[in-house]
Order: structure tokens, then C-alpha cells, then sequence
């Protein structure tokens, strides 16, 4: 079996992007995964937010582990490198392409089991050192393409469809992504594309390490009554604390927001986020209320959506290690390397 | 009583010492004076897996000859360690010689009597002198350097040169340091007769040769070579590896204009993370590498089949110790030859490099980032504990200014634009190596899908069998391509035609050159063939077929690398007679001359005499 690639011919009428690109120009190859899967809708918008952010898509590198939210990649950007590596292991792999070259976007795609099980030290040791990139994680509280199992993130009490109850506590990945440092964590739902397309735009636009978790229901093992991650349970439960719009530098304003219920931030890059509240008191900018408020709604057994938390003067793992600004891998013999002649100075000092 | 012991120029000098008391820097002083006089030396570190208080030995062989080897044996035992008093006393061979601390008057049972003894009241001078415990325990160490210069015959005008060298800048060390090697140095003349019967006599045996650790010229290796990237995980014997690197680029790779960095170190949460990064850099067009141990390759084991099967360069530095498991961390060993020749699961051979000598370390070092993108694989460069943190004297560094980076076959924009038919995994030009892009390299052409799946030439999923097998067949062609890539092994010849051969590879290298000179002195010479990388060059198949008997000398238990020639080269198992050593220490002259001359019984031997006549 080959992946299908699908038709090049399309509408002469297609919308067109500032670089004269289509959103067929951002798309993959056909997707494999199950009728209905989350995972497609997350790709889905993926395509959605590089299109109308002008995103030259040679210009994106897409990274995964091992699972069926790792196989997305294939299924959108198939002008992007693309990268495949090893369960659980995206984060390293996408740590040294971001080192080898600053220039790039990167987009590292996981899932609850690549992230939260086998792949749980990178995840964390990714978010602590700050590498510029966008870290979704499509979360569905399962193992898919082993049939079922729990995952990590598979909330306590919750029932396979098996009928076995997981009596493990869950693994917060959101909880985790704050306390370790990550400079913008949201929280989305697949089914939930007006609310997750803005993040994903404004998580690329973000000069630092980003976390979106996903929920994204297994229409095969995991959308049944008595499972936490299924498309009923998540429209019941979901408490979006606010709604983002996205601005590009250049972009007029032209929204109407009641007075005190939007916020402005400005990212680094100029991009400009506005937030529309829904909840009134939460303050996406206090890392501590942030996970306060977050225990407690998943105490009352809500799934808190929207933009949790933003810095917009991230620092990245390059500004820590001080590189220079030219991407590593263009540098040649002339930057590099010192040369015969300090070498003769090394050897004398070596008598 | 023995006669006591008469050697110029050609004794072992053993210090004994407790870890983190700072004697290294002062044996280290004392190594090198011997050298600025002209003769070769070689120091090794004996330490244990610990930071402070336990027992650590500098065992110094000092040869005109130059034998780089350990000789075995102990003629001077300086024994500054209470602790191991009694270990290092019945160590010294008879006539030898015990230097001690006789600051506190022992009993006579403590010693012995067919050595000489020379007591010094290192601590009752130091503690008179000075009032600081710090300095008194680091000047009692210069000052017992200062009392060996008188003993050995050491020029001292060495020795104060040295000083001043090492504490260039900081000048007002300089005085008290000399101060205090002159208080150990007039105590010895005035209350010992001075020189003993080891010396220390002007030579001109060191040439233009230099004097460093392995780990620290690979690493410099690596920036000759163009590495940006490194990530590791700290473990010994590796680490200084590592924080090498990081101390070459802090002087080499700092853009003056802006004081930027032109090298990225990560220090890894474990080793699955370093060669993560090590290959996700490579992938991006980067020249990245990892420095580990044995414990970490196996660690890394699932990564390296993914560099293997998607074809990514990497470099990776194993700096051997002894295992399995944990084993003796802090004990040479040639014991991953196979777990790296074959590293991950399903079928992987993979490129290795065998360093005799830091030289080679700085040499293989760099040249290992050519391969790594000539072959689009991952590269081992096999140092060991031996080579890697001990001092070696070695021919210096070379580098040649028109060499240029082979960044081996890589697509280019240009390329792409003008129609050039990219497949990831085509063969275009018969020899096994495909074509590769960088990520970002042309908006609508070039662009793949790498993944640890099987695939077609053009990087598109499949479980076709024949697409996979066409794969696996064309890695097999590669490897036979990097034979005529890796470094020719190196042949010495005997004196006389010999039926007899051996193999050996690495650090066993000073030991053997000195065993071949023994062995050919008590009429058995020996062609030698020295391996410098696998997989093996034609000659190394040859060599056993033109021999009789080939003895392969490794430092492992198992035969690793005899196995490997059996695998690889469809060589008669009879034919290769193993000559193993394995208990953590350097090999030896005496073992590999030992076991060899065991090996060649009369039978064997008497047709080589008539030869010989």
C-alpha cells in the first residue's frame, strides 16, 4: 500500500493567499485514519492556519513520533519536510532541526501516548529548554492503532469500550506544560475548529515554545458513554475561557468587541491577539492563577478550553545557547573551522 | 638485600594518591618536565567511580625506547595514600624504591626489606610553611615534585618553566608554586643522596611530538570538522569529551563581530535524547554529534536504526569502557565493538572508526562528519577509557587548509529547479548513496517524507517486498562503498618473512609495537596489521590469507572483533587465534608477548628459526 496522493488539477476560482498559494497548496496526501477521526479535523486546521498565514510551505518542517497522530503529518503540508522519527522521541529530533536551522517553522505533532507515556521525558525536557515550535498533541485517551488501550491521559473511572475501568490517575499534559515553562499553552477540542484554528495561527506566530493540547476523539475505541474523551462528553464539558482572533502586523482591525471584554496582546513578531472573555476572571498572562484555575475546573470535571496562557516576550532555546543569527547548517570551513595555522599554535602548546 | 635499581631513563613511576586532594596537576607537572627533557613518557590515570576520598594511582612509564605501553610493575612508588599503603608497598619490585611521607614515624613492619626507602616530612615542611589546610595540601604535592627532581636527577629549570607556563596570567601564583618545589627539592639534597639509581637523563627521543587526551583532540576534531551540534549526556569516560568541545568553541567559534556562538551544546536528559538531536540537526543539514560510553550506545540502540534505515548522517564518539551494565566505569575495555558494528534491531552494519592515539582521535574525529554525509549513516569513532582520558604522546595535530567539508550528495535548489529527478532512496550512481534535500530548500520540489518505515526510491510508504528487499540489498551496496572510504589499515612488516600474523586495533596499539620488538628479539617475528576501521578493507582479508596463523588482539572477553572478521570476512575460524585481555587495565607488552609465545610451540616455531638462519 502507497499512500493515495490526490488530484493536482483543481477550480481556477480557488482563493489564492498572499504568495498566490491555495489551500490545495497546503494539504497532504490522503488521509488513512479512521471516518471521523479528530485527528483529520486537527489537520484540517493545521492546512486552514498555514493558508491564511501566507506560510511559504517549504518553509515548514513537520515532526512526529509514532501513533496515529503521528501519521497526520502525511496528510497535510506535502511541501514540508517531513519527519517520522521514533515513539516519543519528536521533541529531540524537532530540538536539534530547530538548532541546525533557526529559519524554519516547526510543527511537532504527537499524541497522548507518544507524549505522555513513552515519550513523557522529552515532552518535558522540550517545553523546559524553550525550542521555538508548535507542540500539538492530538489527546485521545487511547491507544489507537493497538486497539484500544488506555493512555496516560485517560482520566480515572473512565470506561473502555471493552467495559474495563482505568483506575490510574490521569496525566495533566496542560499542568505540566505551564509548571515547566512553556510560553504559550491552549487547550482545543478537534470538534471545535473555529476555536482551534486561531490558536494554531497565534501558536506559530509565537517566538517560543508552544503546547496546544487537543482533544481528539477515537471514533473507534474511544467515543462511547462512560469515556471522558468522546465527542459528547468534551461539547458537554467544555468551558472555553476565551475566544482568540488573530491580526497579522499588517492587518486592520475591524472586529467590534464590547468594551471590557476584549484583551490585546501583542507577540513579538507583531502579531496581534485579540481575546474575547469568557470568563471574566481569568488572566491568561498569570502562570500561577492560570493552573490554579485549571485544577479546579478539572476538579469539577471541566475540560477548560482557549488560550491558557501566552508570554509575549518568549526567550528561546537559541537566545539561551546565544547562536548566531545565520541558520547553523548554511555555515561552511570559512566560519568554522580555525585552520592550519592556529593549529600549530595548539600543537606548541601541547610540547 | 637486591642491588638496588639501575635505570636511566627507563622505569615506571607510580603515584598514589587520594581523589580530589589535587595531586593531578602536580604529577601532571612532573610527567611533563620529563618530557621537556627529551624523553617519552606516558602517564594513565588509575581512578575510581567516586569524587573525593578514595584511592587514585598515576602510574608513569618513562621509556627512551618509546614504549607508550604499561609495562606492569612498579620501580618507584610515591605513596602519598595512607589507605593503600599496604597494596602499594608489596606492588614495588625488588631493588625498587618507596618515596613516602615520613611525617609520622611507621613501623618497621610497614615496609620492606629488599627496597630502598626515601622519606620525606612532606607534611611536617608543609604545615611549618603554611598556614591555609588548602595550600598546605597543594604545596605538600609540589613539593614532592620538587623532592623527585632532586632524587630523579630532574632538571628543575624544566620544572620552574612549566610552572610559570601554567600560571601565565595569573603571575602571582607563579613565585609560591616555585617556593614551594624548592623546599621539597633542598630538603632532598640536603638529607638524601641524590640522584638514586632511577634517572632521568637529557634525551632527544619526544621530537615534534604533542602530549594530550584523546577526548580533548577529538573534540577539537570535531570543530576541524565543522560540528555545530552537540548533545550528550553526562558519562564517564565521555564527558570531558563533551565539555572539550564546549571549551575549543568558547575560543574558536565565537563570531568576534558579535559574540554570538557558531556551535550549539546541548546537555541531554539522557542519551535517546542526545542522538534525537544529534540526528534531527543532521537531518536539517547541520554537522552534529553525540559523545557516550557503552551504556548510552545501548540506550541509543532504536535511533540508530532509524539513522541507519532513513539515512541520516551522525557522528558518534563511544569512548569504551568496561561492561556489561555498569560494569567498571572507570576501566578500559574494547567492549562494544559488536553493539556498534550492528547496533538496533532487524539487520544494521554500521560504520566504525578504530583511533590508536589522540593524533588519530583529532584525525578520525573530523574525518568521521565527511563520511557521516558522504554515506548518509550513522558513524562510530571507538575511543576507550585508555586513550580518551589519559595524556598520550602523539604525533601533532595536521590539518590541511585546502581540505574541503564533503557534504556528499545533496540536492540543491539549483538542482531541483532545473528538473533533476529527486528520489530520497534512488540510486544514481551505482554506488549505494542516494541523493538528499535540506528541509526549506525549493517551495515546490524537494520535499520528502523521512520515517523509520520501509519505503520505495521515492520515500513514499510501502510493505511492498520487493521495494523493501530492493532497499535492504542497496544499504548492503553502501556499506561496500564506505570500504574503499574508512581509513586502510596499517601493515607492519617483519624483519624476516613470517607465516605469522596478527591483527589489533586501538589503544592496544603502544603495547603491541612493543611486544612485536620483544617477540621478534626472541626469534618470532610477526607481520602486524593494524585495523583502522570497519567495515574492513580487502587488505585485512588478505593479510589472514597470507598467513598461516593470524593471532587478533583484542581488550574484550569475547573475541568481538575476531567475530566480526569471521562474520564479515567468511574467514577459517582456526586460522585467527584470539589473545584477550579484559580485567579494566591497559594490555600490556608482556601479556600480548606472553600469550603469543605460548601460542607458537616448538612445532611451529623451529621451521620459523630455519627461516630465520
Amino acid at each position: 500500500m502507497t499512500y493515495i496522493a490526490k488530484p493536482k488539477l483543481h477550480h481556477p476560482a480557488l482563493p489564492t493567499n498572499k504568495l498566490g498559494y491555495t489551500r490545495r497548496d497546503y494539504e497532504g496526501s490522503v488521509s488513512t485514519l479512521c471516518a471521523g477521526c479528530g485527528h483529520d479535523s486537527i489537520s484540517a486546521a493545521i492546512i486552514q492556519a498555514c493558508f491564511d498565514l501566507d506560510l511559504p510551505p517549504h518553509r515548514i518542517a513537520k515532526l512526529s513520533g509514532i501513533g496515529c497522530s503521528s501519521k497526520t503529518p502525511t496528510y497535510f503540508l506535502g511541501n514540508s519536510h517531513g519527519f517520522n522519527s521514533v515513539h516519543g522521541r519528536m521533541p529531540s529530533v524537532l530540538t536539534g532541526a530547530n538548532l541546525a536551522n533557526r529559519d524554519l517553522i516547526y510543527l511537532g505533532v504527537s499524541g497522548d501516548g507518544d507524549s505522555a507515556s513513552i515519550g513523557l521525558g522529552q515532552f518535558a525536557h522540550v517545553m523546559r529548554r524553550g525550542v521555538n515550535m508548535v507542540y500539538i498533541v492530538e489527546n485521545n485517551g487511547v491507544y489507537g492503532l493497538t486497539k484500544g488501550q488506555f493512555s496516560a491521559t485517560a482520566d480515572r473511572g473512565s470506561k473502555s469500550k471493552r467495559g474495563a475501568v482505568n483506575s490510574d490517575a490521569p496525566l495533566d499534559l496542560i499542568g505540566m506544560a505551564l509548571q515547566l515553562g512553556a510560553t504559550f499553552v491552549a487547550r482545543s477540542f478537534s470538534g471545535d475548529k473555529v476555536q482551534l484554528v486561531p490558536l494554531i495561527e497565534a501558536a506559530i506566530l509565537h517566538q517560543g515554545a508552544a503546547f496546544i493540547d487537543v482533544i481528539s476523539p477515537c471514533v473507534a475505541f474511544n467515543n462511547h458513554p462512560g469515556s471522558t474523551k468522546s465527542f459528547d462528553y468534551v461539547r458537554e464539558h467544555n468551558e472555553a475561557v476565551n475566544r482568540l482572533d488573530i491580526m497579522s502586523p499588517r492587518a486592520e482591525i475591524t472586529a467590534d468587541y464590547a468594551p471590557g471584554t476584549m484583551e490585546t496582546v501583542v507577540q513579538h513578531d507583531g502579531s496581534i491577539l485579540h481575546l474575547r472573555k469568557l470568563a471574566t476572571n481569568y488572566d491568561p498572562h498569570d502562570r500561577i492563577a492560570a493552573m490554579t484555575y485549571l485544577q479546579q475546573r478539572q476538579a469539577a470535571g471541566e475540560v477548560v478550553t482557549g488560550l491558557l496562557f501566552v508570554d509575549p516576550e518568549p526567550v528561546d532555546l537559541h537566545a539561551g545557547l546565544n547562536t548566531v543569527a545565520a541558520p547553523l547548517n548554511e555555515l561552511g570551513e570559512r566560519e568554522l573551522c580555525p585552520g592550519a595555522g592556529v593549529l600549530a599554535k595548539v600543537n606548541a602548546a601541547l610540547r | 638485600m637486591p642491588q638496588p635499581l639501575e635505570r636511566i631513563n627507563d622505569f615506571v613511576v607510580k603515584f598514589a594518591n587520594v581523589n580530589g586532594s589535587g595531586s593531578a596537576s602536580a604529577n601532571q607537572l612532573f610527567a611533563k618536565a620529563i618530557l621537556r627533557m627529551g624523553v617519552p613518557c606516558t602517564p594513565r590515570n588509575i581512578f575510581p567511580s567516586n569524587i573525593q576520598v578514595l584511592p587514585t594511582w598515576y602510574e608513569m612509564r618513562i621509556s627512551e625506547a618509546g614504549y607508550l605501553g604499561t609495562r606492569g610493575g612498579v620501580d618507584l612508588m610515591v605513596a602519598m595514600n595512607p589507605q593503600t599503603w599496604d597494596q602499594d608497598v608489596a606492588g614495588i619490585e625488588p631493588g625498587g624504591y618507596l618515596f613516602y611521607d615520613s611525617s609520622k614515624p611507621l613501623p618497621r613492619s610497614k615496609f620492606r626489606d629488599d627496597i630502598n626507602i626515601i622519606g620525606v616530612p612532606l607534611t611536617e615542611i608543609s604545615n611549618r610553611t603554611y598556614s591555609d589546610p588548602r595550600q598546605r595540601q597543594l604545596f605538600k604535592n609540589i613539593m614532592y615534585v620538587g623532592a623527585l627532581s632532586a632524587v630523579l636527577d630532574l632538571d628543575v629549570n624544566e620544572v620552574e618553566r612549566l610552572i610559570g607556563e601554567q600560571f601565565k596570567g595569573k603571575d602571582k601564583l607563579i613565585a609560591p608554586n616555585v617556593q614551594a618545589l624548592h623546599l621539597g627539592r633542598d630538603w632532598a639534597l640536603q638529607n638524601l643522596e641524590c640522584p638514586i639509581g632511577l634517572r632521568v637523563r637529557r634525551a632527544d627521543k619526544v621530537g615534534d611530538r604533542v602530549f594530550l587526551e584523546g577526548n580533548s583532540a577529538a573534540a577539537l576534531g570535531c570543530v576541524y570538522g565543522g560540528a555545530t551540534v552537540a548533545a550528550w549526556y553526562p558519562i564517564t569516560p565521555s564527558s570531558s569529551l563533551a565539555e572539550a568541545f564546549a571549551s575549543h568553541c568558547r575560543r574558536y567559534r565565537v563570531d568576534r563581530d558579535t559574540g554570538k556562538n557558531r556551535a550549539a551544546i546541548i546537555q541531554a536528559e539522557d542519551e535517546l535524547a542526545s542522538i534525537g538531536i544529534v540526528i534531527g540537526a543532521a537531518w536539517n543539514g547541520a554537522r552534529a554529534f553525540t559523545a557516550t560510553s557503552g551504556p548510552g550506545i545501548s540506550l541509543m540502540q532504536e535511533f540508530l536504526g532509524l539513522a541507519y534505515f532513513a539515512e541520516i548522517p551522525a557522528v558518534v564518539f563511544d569512548v569504551q569502557r568496561s561492561g556489561p551494565s555498569t560494569g567498571m566505569p572507570t576501566r578500559t575495555q574494547q567492549g562494544d565493538i559488536l553493539c556498534c558494528a550492528y547496533a538496533s534491531h532487524g539487520d544494521t552494519k554500521h560504520v566504525l572508526l578504530l583511533p590508536e592515539d589522540p593524533h588519530e582521535c583529532f584525525e578520525f574525529g573530523a574525518l568521521a562528519f565527511d563520511l557521516a554525509d558522504r554515506l548518509q549513516t550513522p558513524i562510530f569513532v571507538m575511543l576507550d577509557l585508555d586513550i580518551g582520558m589519559n595524556e598520550r604522546l602523539c604525533a601533532p595535530l595536521a590539518w590541511d587548509d585546502a581540505r574541503r567539508y564533503d557534504r556528499g550528495k545533496v540536492m540543491t535548489y539549483d538542482d531541483l529547479e532545473a528538473g533533476k529527478d529527486f528520489g530520497r532512496y534512488l540510486d544514481v550512481d551505482g554506488d549505494g548513496i542516494p541523493y538528499r534535500t535540506y528541509p526549506g530548500t525549493h517551495p515546490k520540489r524537494g520535499s520528502f517524507f523521512t520515517r523509520g518505515t520501509s519505503r520505495d526510491r521515492y520515500a513514499r510508504y510501502t510493505e511492498e517486498g520487493h521495494a523493501y528487499a530492493d532497499n535492504m540489498q542497496r544499504l548492503l551496496k553502501k556499506f561496500t562503498t564506505a570500504k574503499s572510504l574508512v581509513p586502510r589499515p596499517v601493515r607492519r612488516a617483519a624483519k624476516q618473512p613470517s607465516r605469522f600474523g596478527v591483527l589489533y586495533y586501538g589503544s592496544t596499539s603502544p603495547a603491541m609495537a612493543e611486544a612485536l620488538d620483544g617477540l621478534e628479539a626472541r626469534g618470532l617475528p610477526l607481520d602486524a596489521l593494524r585495523l583502522r576501521g570497519f567495515p574492513f578493507h580487502d587488505e585485512v582479508i588478505d593479510f589472514v590469507a597470507a598467513h598461516d596463523r593470524v593471532f587478533v588482539v583484542e581488550q574484550n572477553r569475547d573475541a568481538q572483533l575476531r567475530t566480526l572478521l569471521l562474520a564479515e570476512g567468511g574467514l577459517d575460524p582456526a586460522k585467527l587465534v584470539a589473545v584477550l585481555h579484559y580485567d579494566g587495565t591497559p594490555i600490556t607488552a608482556r601479556f600480548i608477548l606472553g600469550r603469543i609465545a605460548d601460542q607458537l610451540d616448538p612445532a611451529n616455531v623451529r621451521p620459523l628459526r630455519k627461516v630465520m638462519s
